[in-house]
């Protein structure tokens, strides 16, 4: 696994959090945030701090508030109280600093939310030209290198609702990449998935953090959790329960709420 | 009868249980009752018109009609022939339906988007329009138009004078007319080559798009050279333009354009009445995106102009289309209403009058019905044409 070339500098935070790792600075700071639906307490003072090219899994039982947290990062839900700050930008109401985070922050649904109106080629050139305006040819050949890398370059001018869910998938993750993004969001990307096709998926995200990407994903994928990630952050009731690395959060969960969820879903 | 033998096909029913003979049957049986029924419809028809002397055929349509209309916009007088009264009460419907379609597309878009504005004022002044509009007969809309508010204005003496120029009464509403003089044509070939110039800007701006990724303000660029080009050359030309206006002559006005209360009446209510159902289409038809179209585009880094205008309209357009496409083929078969206030469209000139005064009764209503079903016929075919090139392609 090859961990990317970052600068030395290093604020005196990076040091004092908990798991630190020499040599990495934050690029994701999440600090006493809050989330209310009505009044409905959501999100519960979180805190979270994300070096360049960390990979983080979160999991949790189902409303536990992972999808809406990462959700948050991207501004897709708005938080209360508390700060986000997303690669030196913080997040507020301010249009231009929400589109600067999105720009920089790539995201791959549960339900893939494919254009269908476009091919798999436009939808994966689409941001790159109006946002990024990069040239057609341009984008259109970062384009072919990510399908390539998805393993579909043959289906690049077909329409998604000719694809399998599988493919899809690998369609949306390609066209989040293209705009080069320092970030990527997954938010239980292979809970639609049929199992044949959860591999194939997987072996993509797997490839991707093998090459560095900072990566957070909601998953249900145990597996995957234990070869890739280098924290599991488990959620309940919207709070943070229990952070550590997947060793020792497979083989020794400290908290009772933590033991209570692994024995659930690794039962069979 | 031969005994059945065993060979390769299985053995087949008995005609009367096999589904494809049955279907046959029932077929010719349909067919031959509708014929039975068409013959004896017009046989009977035309053995009654000529016991009592009815003369039948299509000749009545040269005959002079002797009668005035209040509207036409083809040359009209009572000399002419009862063909020519056709044409009046044709383009006179045409004339009001385009009217209609366009108002009533402009005004139901704007509505059914601020019917689903973040804005709480704005949202339900939609919703208290579309709902007491649509529910409410659309003759009675018509009535209230022409009766409670246009027939309530002033009388010509009396007029809702705009700067001398724009003229208000119960007779209607009179504009100024332009009037070119010489000198003029080279404000069209400014308009001409103002519009000329819009195309290639677009034509360049998508290609330089293509080619460096730069987006060039083409709308902004566009408006200012359609504005200004053909204002130049007007004021270069010496600005050969003059303005009839209109003036009181005795009881009522002459001079200018005039827009009688029964057309405006009509087609106020037209628009107003279906924008209402318009915009419940456009409104169904944006929230049949779903919301992870949205999500997406905006999690892309896309502006919210940028994802209605790439994401969201696209797919929208394709659910509003087939709806939108009935509520055109609506407003034209509702503008046969005009008779109600006699504003002349088809039904009120050539149905009414034409039909009682030569009594040609089944000529006339076939004609009539043959015009519509044609009108609605060509809107449907050139929706189609659209809707097809708006379609998603799946499997």
């Amino acid at each position: 696994m090859g961990k990317p070339m970052t600068e030395q500098t290093q604020t005196p935070e990076t040091q004092s959090s908990p798991s630190s790792d020499v040599g990495k600075s934050d690029i994701i700071r999440v600090e006493g945030m809050h989330k209310w639906y009505g009044d409905f307490h959501v999100l519960q003072d979180l805190n979270l701090t994300v070096r360049h090219g960390e990979r983080i899994v979160i999991c949790g039982p189902s409303g536990s508030g992972k999808s809406t947290f990462i959700r948050c990062i991207n501004r897709l839900e708005e938080h209360q109280q508390g700060k986000i700050i997303v690669d030196d930008v913080e997040l507020t109401d301010d249009v231009r600093q929400i589109d600067s985070v999105r720009r920089e922050v790539g995201m791959v649904f549960q339900h893939f939310n494919l254009f269908p109106h476009l091919t798999v080629l436009e939808n994966c050139c689409l941001s790159p030209i109006w946002v990024r305006k990069t040239p057609r040819k341009e984008a259109e050949a970062t384009a072919m290198e990510y399908l390539e890398r998805v393993k579909i370059p043959d289906q690049a001018n077909k329409f998604p609702g000719q694809l399998s869910g599988g493919q899809q998938q690998r369609v949306a993750i390609a066209r989040a990449l293209c705009m080069k993004p320092k970030i990527m969001l997954f938010d239980e990307p292979t809970s639609a998935l049929d199992p044949e096709m959860i591999k194939e998926v997987l072996d993509v995200m797997i490839e991707l953090a093998g090459s560095g990407m900072t990566m957070l994903c909601v998953t249900h994928e145990m597996g995957f959790a234990k070869t890739v990630a280098d924290r599991v952050i488990f959620m309940d009731g919207g709070e943070i329960v229990e952070e550590a690395p997947p060793h020792d959060f497979f083989t020794n969960p400290q908290e009772p709420r933590t033991q209570k969820f692994l024995k659930q879903i690794l039962q069979h | 009868m031969k005994k059945q033998t065993f060979d390769s096909k299985p053995a087949g029913p008995k005609p009367w249980y096999d589904p494809r003979v049955r279907a046959i049957f029932f077929q010719v049986v349909a067919i031959a009752l509708v014929f039975w029924g068409g013959w004896v419809l017009i046989d009977n028809t035309l053995s009654n018109m000529e016991s009592r002397g009815i003369s039948t055929g299509f000749g009545f349509l040269d005959e002079s009609a002797g009668f005035g209309i209040i509207m036409s916009l083809v040359p009209y007088d009572a000399t002419m022939s009862y063909g020519r009264t056709f044409w009046v009460g044709l383009t006179n419907t045409l004339l009001v339906s385009a009217m209609g379609v366009v108002t009533a597309t402009i005004l139901g878009f704007i509505i059914g988007v601020a019917r689903l504005s973040s804005n709480w004022l704005v949202a339900k002044v939609s919703l208290a329009y579309i709902e007491v509009i649509r529910n409410i007969p659309l003759l009675l809309q018509i009535f209230f138009w022409y009766f409670a508010v246009l027939s309530s204005l002033p009388s010509p003496r009396q007029s809702v004078d705009v700067g001398g120029a724009f003229f208000l009464n119960n007779r209607g509403l009179y504009v100024p007319e332009p009037v070119t003089q010489d000198g003029f044509g080279l404000v069209w070939g400014g308009v001409f080559a103002a519009i000329a110039a819009v195309i290639g800007i677009r034509i360049w701006a998508k290609r330089r798009q293509l080619a460096t990724g730069a987006i060039f303000p083409t709308f902004k660029v566009g408006v200012g050279v359609l504005v200004l080009v053909p204002v130049m050359s007007y004021l270069l030309a010496g600005q050969p333009l003059e303005w009839d206006l209109p003036a009181l002559k005795g009881f009522n006005f002459g001079g200018g354009i005039s827009i009688i209360p029964e057309l405006a009446a009509l087609w106020i209510a037209l628009s107003l009445y279906t924008a209402s159902f318009i915009a419940e289409i456009v409104r169904s038809g944006i929230l049949s995106v779903s919301k992870g179209q949205t999500e997406a585009s905006k999690a892309l880094g896309l502006p919210n102009g940028l994802t209605l205008r790439l994401v969201v309209i696209p797919q929208a357009m394709r659910v509003i289309i087939p709806p939108l496409t009935s509520q055109y083929l609506n407003l034209v078969k509702n503008s046969s209403l005009a008779t109600a206030i006699g504003y002349p469209d088809l039904v009120a000139v050539f149905m009414g009058t034409t039909l009682n005064q030569t009594g040609q009764a089944v000529e006339v209503v076939a004609i009539t019905m043959a015009v519509y079903l044609t009108i609605s016929l060509l809107i449907s075919l050139f929706m189609n044409i659209y809707n097809r090139a708006v379609a998603i392609k799946e499997r």
